[in-house]
């Protein structure tokens, strides 16, 4: 069983960090109008190679420290704006959309890959 | 609702945010060219006030929503103008015109319509990726 666990695990993840992603954008084009809201985003790669204990220095203790150590709490970190504006509103329209359906297409990649992961698993299963 | 658990709730308010503004849009510019006898009466734009709701969220989830909590009432000086013949003029013959600027409001109708509809697309675009994931394996 830990073996199929293990087989699923990395997409797994990618598809719950991509989740928790888009909804932080969801949160961004929300307050697209909101006086001062800061804009945020996941650093999907960190918080992958968080998960898998991999990075420049290789873990191999739960004692370790990762060396891509996150900045803010749990990768969300605050978005660099291209421009300021008056308001103090740094959520950038373009910038959102952009980051959003990349991000849904990456989704939906990885629910593809976990498709087709299960399926030959199954195929396996029934030996067909 | 004290808390926010998914782009629903996330959306979904912000969409209701949004159409309180739209409302306000709307009140404004039917109010827009509208005479009183004095500068008390005369039709002033509201505007609502937006704020970032479950901020201390944002600082461990990232995950932030957004509530109109008031709608105020901008401090723009009606338009004074000398008409003495007409029925609601003051002992003067003046008659104040609603404080609308009809640019601005139609501007603002055109942001909040565009930001609206960015919500509807994120819930839509969410909703999809949330079925693809139940039928999952299948």
């Amino acid at each position: 069983m830990s073996g199929i666990k293990q087989y699923l695990d990395i997409h797994s993840q990618a598809l719950s960090l991509r989740n928790k992603k888009n909804e932080i954008i969801a949160s961004n084009i929300a307050n697209a109008a909101t006086p001062n809201y800061k804009a945020r985003d996941l650093d999907f790669n960190m918080e992958m190679s968080r998960h898998l204990k991999t990075g420049k220095l290789t873990i191999t203790d739960d004692k370790h420290i990762p060396l891509m150590r996150p900045v803010s709490h749990k990768g969300v970190s605050f978005r660099e704006p291209l421009q300021q504006s008056l308001d103090g509103n740094t959520v950038e329209l373009a910038v959102e959309q952009m980051e959003f359906s990349e991000n849904s297409i990456r989704y939906s990649t990885t629910l593809s890959f976990l498709n087709s992961k299960i399926s030959g698993l199954m195929s396996a299963i029934r030996g067909e | 609702m004290s808390n926010i658990k998914n782009v629903f709730d996330i959306s979904g308010r912000a969409m209701a945010a949004q159409l309180v503004r739209l409302n306000t849009v709307a009140s404004n510019l039917a109010n827009a060219g509208n005479i009183a006898g004095s500068k008390e009466e005369a039709y002033k734009s509201i505007k609502p006030v937006f704020e970032t709701k479950f901020a201390e969220h944002a600082k461990t989830s990232g995950l932030a929503t957004v509530d109109a909590v008031e709608v105020k009432q901008v401090s723009a000086e009606p338009e004074k103008s000398f008409m003495p013949e007409h029925p609601q003029a003051d002992s003067d013959g003046y008659v104040y015109k609603a404080a609308v600027n009809v640019d601005q409001e139609m501007v603002e109708m055109m942001e909040a319509g565009r930001q609206y509809q960015n919500n509807i697309e994120v819930i839509s675009t969410i909703r999809a990726l949330m079925m693809r994931t139940l039928s999952l394996g299948k």
